[in-house]
């Protein structure tokens, strides 16, 4: 077993493990927490699989960015401290959906994609993404930079009930 | 032993799956939001690892994409819950039922 197996066992580990505290826990801000233990172990898996940058935009857009927002939203919205009692409805329907997903994907994905003996990639650095992301996807890149100044401006229209619908 | 990428593949499924459950069995809309994330992120990991399997970089700027998609989902979606919040001062997804027919 290398270090490279080592690490994928036990972030592995970690992020479901984590994972599945954020689906269990009673506590709103500890769930949020817990997030932040699964983003980030699944940040270190993208370090072993040697992409560098997506590991850090990763640690900085989720864990930096996108944990805050949520961790924002849920002292905004007056979330009890302590344990919520109903924060959980019936699971049997859940429990078929999750299972049958989780079944049908592992099936699909490990069925469909196996190991083959391709030369791993170079590792994905800022230098390497960079050059590769503005030769050939130029266009998605300038779609999406239009897709985050639509969805600034629609929160803002969205939130504030003087412009927006949110008062009525 | 040595472990191949199928592994990855297996524990972003299980992720994967952790999400959906969870998006099915919350009611706080917020938490319902960490799910959609955990989902997401399950998703990239399989999009790394595709990256790896096939030897190319398209797999981790796709996976990039998909992190921008989700800031912009995350910041229209928690405005969306500011609002309903400020109209029914409550966040949970059973009260909000203006748009069941």
């Amino acid at each position: 077993m290398t270090v490279a197996d080592a690490l994928l066992l036990g972030l592995g580990a970690v992020a479901v493990g984590a994972g599945a505290l954020v689906v269990t826990t009673a506590h709103l801000v500890r769930a949020g927490l817990y997030l932040v233990v699964c983003l980030g172990a699944v940040a270190g898996l993208y370090l072993v699989l040697t992409a560098e940058l997506v590991a850090w935009v990763q640690v900085l857009i989720y864990v930096g960015a996108v944990v805050v927002l949520l961790l924002f939203a849920v002292m905004l919205t007056r979330a009890p401290i302590g344990a919520s009692a109903d924060l959980d409805r019936p699971g049997l329907p859940a429990l078929l959906v999750g299972g049958g997903a989780s079944l049908g994907l592992a099936a699909l994905l490990v069925d469909a994609y196996r190991w083959s003996s391709v030369p791993a990639p170079a590792p994905g650095t800022a230098e390497v993404l960079g050059a590769q992301l503005f030769r050939s996807w130029v266009l998605p890149f300038e779609v999406l930079s239009v897709l985050l100044l639509a969805a600034l401006v629609g929160a803002i229209i969205v939130s504030r009930p003087d412009i927006g619908g949110g008062g009525r | 032993m040595t472990l191949t990428p199928e592994w990855y593949l297996l524990l972003a499924a299980a992720l994967f799956t952790i999400g959906a459950v969870g998006v099915l069995i919350r009611r706080n809309a917020i938490v319902l939001f960490m799910c959609v994330e955990l989902m997401l992120n399950a998703a990239n990991l399989a999009l790394v690892t595709f990256s790896r399997i096939n030897g190319t970089l398209d797999g981790q700027i796709i996976a990039f994409f998909v992190m921008v998609v989700a800031a912009a989902e995350v910041v229209v979606g928690l405005a969306i819950i500011m609002s309903i919040f400020r109209t029914r001062r409550s966040a949970s997804v059973d009260d909000s039922n203006l748009l069941k027919y």
